[in-house]
C-alpha cells in the first residue's frame, strides 16, 4: 500500500505570503510536524484535553489556523465526541489526550469505537522514550492496553517517523473496515527536529483492501435473489459506512424486499417506507423477527450477525439461505454459516445486483408482512400519564426524522431505536457493540460540531446522563444548540427491567431516587432547562426548545416502571418475543 | 494429530508483533500448540511457524483473524502442502555410568547427538520432525528425563522459492 499526497500538493499550493514564508522553514519541531500533517490531511476539528506530556502539541495546536480545538471535560467525552463526528460527517475523528490517566481515558471511547467500526485517531502523549518502562510519572502502557480495542496502533520513537505514521493511521483508520487507530507520542519526540516532507510515501505491507468477491458469486446470489419468494434484507451498519443507502433504496424497491436494520443500521433506509420493518433483534419489531424467521432467503449487508440480533443461533433464519455481504472477510461464517459469502463493499455489490437482476413483486410476501405489521404494531399502553414512548414519538414527529438523534445506553435507547423514525442517513448516533452509558452526551457534541446547522438531539437516561454530565460545560462553552431529552425514570431502567422479569422484582442496586435536580444542575452550567411531568406539556416544551436554538435540558419525569417491549429474553429465539 | 494445523505466517520484523499475535490467540480462544519466530532472509520480515489446534472452522477464523493485524504480511495454511518440518530437542537425562552405553545406542539410532556430559547426566540435542522428537523423548523417559527444552516446530515448503499468494 502507498499513499500519494495528492491533498497534500493541494493544500500547499494555497499559501498566503506568510505561509511562504514559514515555508522556507525547513525544520520544524515534532510537536509542529503533527499539527502540520494534520492540517494537510484535511483534520478541521480536535476533541482533547491537555497535560504534562502534550504541552508540546498543544503549544504547536495554539498557532494553528485551520484546526479547531474543542476542549471537552474528560477525555472519554473527548474519545465519543471524536467518534460522534465521525461517524456523523464520515470524517476520521480525531482526539488527544496526555500520558497516563489522560490516555486510560481514552480507552472507553476507543472500544466504543472499535466495537462499532468508527474512523478514529487517537494521539496520546507518553513520558520520553528513554523514560519508558521505569514506571515514570504518568506512564501508562497505552499501546499495550489498547492492541485488543484498536485497528491498530503505533508508538513513535523517532521524529522522522512522525508524518508517514500520521498518514498510515488514517489510511488505516478510514479504509477498509474502519476503526480506530492509536499513536502514542513521547514527549521528547515532540521537541526533536526534523525536516517537513509532506510527498513522504509510506508502505504497509502488511495491509491489503479486502478484494471483491467474483462475478460469480455474485452471479449466484443475484439468481437466489430473482429464485426468492420470501426475501428479507437485514442491513446494517457496514450500509451507512460504505454510504450504500440509495443503492439499498433502489435494490429493495426493484425487488419488492422488506428491509430490517440493527441498531447500527438505523437510518440506513428510511423508516416511514413501506418495505421498512423497523429494527429486528431483541428489542425487534415483531413483524421484523417474524420476517426474518419465516423467509427464504436472508439477504445480511454490512452486518456481523451480533447475539442482540440473532438471539439463538440454531433457530435464527432457519428457513432461511443466507448471503453475507461484507468488506471485512472475518465477519463472514464467524457467528453464522452462511450460503453465499460475498466479500466487499456494500455499494459496489448492490451495484453488482442492481446490474444483475429484474424488477420483482414478491405479492404474497409483503401482504403476509403488511397483516404483521397491522397484529403486531409496535405499541404502549397509553394511560394518560407521561409515557416515555410518547416523548420519543413527539420528537419523532415533531422533527420528521430529520434530526440528529444520539443517544445514551437504557431503556430510552430502545425506545428511541423503535419509535424515532429516521427519515435521512447518518442520523442515528448510538453505542452498539459496546453499549457504553454516557456515549450520547460526548456523542452528540461531535455530532454538532460536524453539523453546526443541524438540529441535535441527545435522548438521554437519568443514569446514563450522569456518566458524562460534565460535558455539558462543553456544550456550553461552544454554545452548540444540543438538546438533551432526558428521559428521567430515576431508575437503572433497563436493569431494573431485567431485575422485574427475570429476578423476581428484586431491584438490586438500580434505584436511582437520590438523584440531582437536573434542572438546577443544568442551569448552574448555564443551560436552559425544563421539567416536564404531564403529557400535554411534552410538544409546547420540545418545539419551545428546538426553536430556541440555544442548548437546552428537558427533564422529562416519565412513568417509572415502564418496559421495553416487544422482547426476546436473552439466548431466546427471536420467533419467541414477550411482548407485554 | 488431525486437528493439528501448522501455520506460516510472514510478519513485520517490529517490536510487539509477537504480543500482537498472542494477543489474538489468548482473546480469541484458539490454542496454541506451538510457536516458532524468527527473521528471513530479509532483515524486516520474520516468519512465525504456528501450530495451532481446531477444527476447519477454527483454522479459518485463525487465518482470518491474522490477516486482519496490520504488521501481518502473510498466512497460509502449509498442512497439506509438501513441507519439510523440523524440531529441536535439549533432554537432559539422567545418566548414571552403568546406563550411559544404553542410552549412546538409543542416541546413535535417532542420529541424535550428546553435547553436554555432566556427573550423572547427559544432555543430548536431536532435530527432526515431530514424530522423531516425541519418539526420542519417550525412549529417553525409562533412563529419567530432569529437563526438557523443545523448540517448537518450523516448517518450509518444497520446491522453488516460497511464493506470496
Ligand atoms: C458504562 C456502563 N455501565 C453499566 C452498563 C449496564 N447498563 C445497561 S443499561 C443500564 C441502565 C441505564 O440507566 P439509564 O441511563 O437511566 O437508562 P434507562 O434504562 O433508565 O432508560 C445499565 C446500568 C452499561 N451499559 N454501561
Ligand atoms: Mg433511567
Amino acid at each position: 500500500m502507498s499513499v500519494r499526497s495528492e491533498r497534500m500538493s493541494e493544500v500547499m499550493q494555497v499559501g498566503s505570503i506568510k505561509e511562504k514564508a514559514e515555508k522556507s522553514r525547513t525544520v520544524f519541531s515534532g510537536a509542529e510536524l503533527v499539527i502540520k500533517t494534520l492540517e494537510d490531511l484535511g483534520v478541521e476539528v480536535i476533541f482533547g484535553f491537555p497535560g504534562g506530556a502534550v504541552l508540546p502539541l498543544y503549544d504547536a495546536l495554539y498557532h494553528s489556523k485551520k484546526i479547531r480545538h474543542i476542549l471537552t471535560r474528560h477525555e472519554q467525552g473527548a474519545a465519543h465526541a471524536a467518534d460522534g463526528y465521525a461517524r456523523s460527517s464520515g470524517k476520521v475523528g480525531v482526539c488527544i489526550a496526555t500520558s497516563g490517566p489522560g490516555a486510560t481515558n481514552l480507552v472507553t471511547g476507543i472500544a466504543n469505537a472499535y466495537m462499532d467500526s468508527v474512523p478514529m485517531v487517537a494521539i496520546t502523549g507518553q513520558v520520553a522514550v528513554n523514560a519508558i518502562g521505569r514506571d515514570s510519572f504518568q506512564e501508562a502502557d497505552i499501546t499495550g492496553i489498547t492492541m485488543p480495542i484498536t485497528k491498530h496502533n503505533f508508538l513513535i520513537k523517532d521524529v522522522k517517523e512522525i508524518v508517514p505514521t500520521l498518514k498510515k493511521a488514517f489510511y488505516i483508520a478510514s479504509t477498509g473496515r474502519p476503526g480506530p487507530v492509536l499513536i502514542d507520542l513521547p514527549k521528547d519526540i515532540t521537541v526533536k527536529e526534523a525536516e517537513y516532507n509532506p510527498w513522504v510515501d509510506v508502505e504497509i505491507p502488511g495491509y491489503r483492501l479486502p478484494v471483491m468477491s467474483g462475478n460469480g458469486t455474485i452471479s449466484s446470489v443475484a439468481e437466489a435473489v430473482m429464485q426468492s419468494e420470501k426475501p428479507v434484507i437485514y442491513a446494517g451498519g457496514g450500509v451507512l459506512k460504505s454510504k450504500a443507502e440509495k443503492e439499498l433504496l433502489a435494490f429493495a424497491e426493484k425487488l419488492n424486499i422488506p428491509v430490517t436494520t440493527t441498531l447500527m443500521g438505523k437510518s440506513c433506509f428510511p423508516e416511514n417506507h413501506p418495505l421498512s420493518l423497523g429494527m429486528l433483534g431483541m428489542h425487534g419489531t415483531v413483524y421484523a423477527n417474524y420476517a426474518v424467521s419465516q423467509c427464504d432467503l436472508l439477504i445480511g449487508i454490512g452486518v456481523r450477525f451480533a447475539d442482540r440480533v440473532t438471539g439463538d443461533v440454531s433457530t435464527f433464519a432457519e428457513n432461511a439461505r443466507i448471503v453475507h455481504i461484507d468488506i471485512d472477510p472475518a465477519e463472514i461464517g464467524k457467528n453464522v454459516a452462511v450460503d453465499f459469502p460475498v466479500i466487499g463493499d456494500a455499494k459496489e455489490v448492490l451495484v453488482r445486483l442492481l446490474e444483475l437482476t429484474q424488477e420483482k413483486k414478491n405479492t404474497q410476501w409483503l401482504k403476509t408482512i403488511e397483516e404483521w405489521k397491522k397484529q403486531y404494531p409496535l405499541t404502549y399502553k397509553d394511560n394518560g400519564k407521561l409515557k416515555p414512548q410518547y416523548v420519543i414519538e413527539q420528537i419523532s414527529e415533531l422533527t420528521g426524522g430529520k434530526a440528529f438523534v444520539a443517544t445514551e445506553v437504557g431503556q430510552h435507547q430502545m425506545w428511541a431505536a423503535q419509535l424515532y423514525k429516521t427519515a435521512v442517513p447518518r442520523t442515528f448516533i448510538s453505542s452498539g457493540g459496546l453499549g457504553t452509558m454516557g456515549f450520547g452526551l460526548p456523542a452528540a457534541i461531535g455530532v454538532q460540531v460536524a453539523n453546526p446547522d443541524a438540529v441535535v438531539f441527545d435522548i438521554a437516561g437519568d443514569g446514563s446522563l450522569q456518566m458524562n454530565i460534565q460535558e455539558l460545560a462543553t456544550v456550553v462553552q461552544y454554545e452548540l444548540p444540543i438538546n438533551i431529552a432526558l428521559i428521567n425514570n430515576r431508575y437503572l431502567g433497563m436493569v431494573r427491567q431485567w431485575q422485574e422479569i427475570f429476578h423476581g422484582g428484586r431491584y438490586s442496586q438500580t434505584d436511582l431516587s437520590c438523584q440531582p435536580d437536573f434542572v438546577k444542575l443544568a442551569e448552574a452550567y448555564g443551560m436552559e432547562a425544563l421539567r416536564v411531568e404531564k403529557k400535554e406539556e411534552v410538544r409546547p416544551a420540545l418545539k419551545k426548545a428546538i426553536e430556541s436554538k440555544k442548548p437546552v435540558l428537558i427533564d422529562f419525569w416519565v412513568e417509572r416502571e415502564e418496559n421495553v417491549f416487544p422482547m426476546v429474553p436473552p439466548g431466546g429465539s427471536i420467533k419467541k418475543m414477550l411482548r407485554g | 494429530m488431525e486437528n493439528k494445523h501448522t501455520l506460516s505466517v510472514l510478519v513485520e520484523n517490529r517490536p510487539g508483533v509477537l504480543t500482537r499475535v498472542a494477543g489474538l490467540f489468548a482473546r480469541r480462544g484458539y490454542n496454541i500448540d506451538s510457536l516458532a519466530v524468527g527473521r528471513t532472509e530479509n532483515p524486516a520480515v520474520s516468519r512465525m511457524t504456528i501450530v495451532v489446534e481446531g477444527d476447519e472452522y477454527v483454522i479459518e477464523q485463525v487465518t482470518k483473524q491474522l490477516e486482519k493485524l496490520v504488521e501481518v504480511i502473510e498466512v497460509s495454511d502449509i498442512t497439506k502442502k509438501e513441507h519439510v518440518e523440523r524440531e529441536l530437542i535439549l533432554i537432559k537425562v539422567k545418566a548414571e555410568p552403568s546406563v550411559r552405553g544404553e542410552i549412546m545406542q538409543i542416541v546413535d539410532i535417532f542420529r541424535a547427538r550428546v553435547v553436554d556430559i555432566g556427573k550423572d547426566t547427559l544432555i543430548i540435542e536431536a532435530t527432526g520432525d515431530i514424530g522423531k522428537i516425541n519418539a526420542i523423548e519417550s525412549s529417553m523417559k525409562p533412563f529419567g528425563i530432569l529437563e526438557v527444552v523443545r523448540t517448537g516446530k518450523v516448517a518450509m515448503l518444497r520446491g522453488p522459492k516460497y511464493e506470496i499468494e
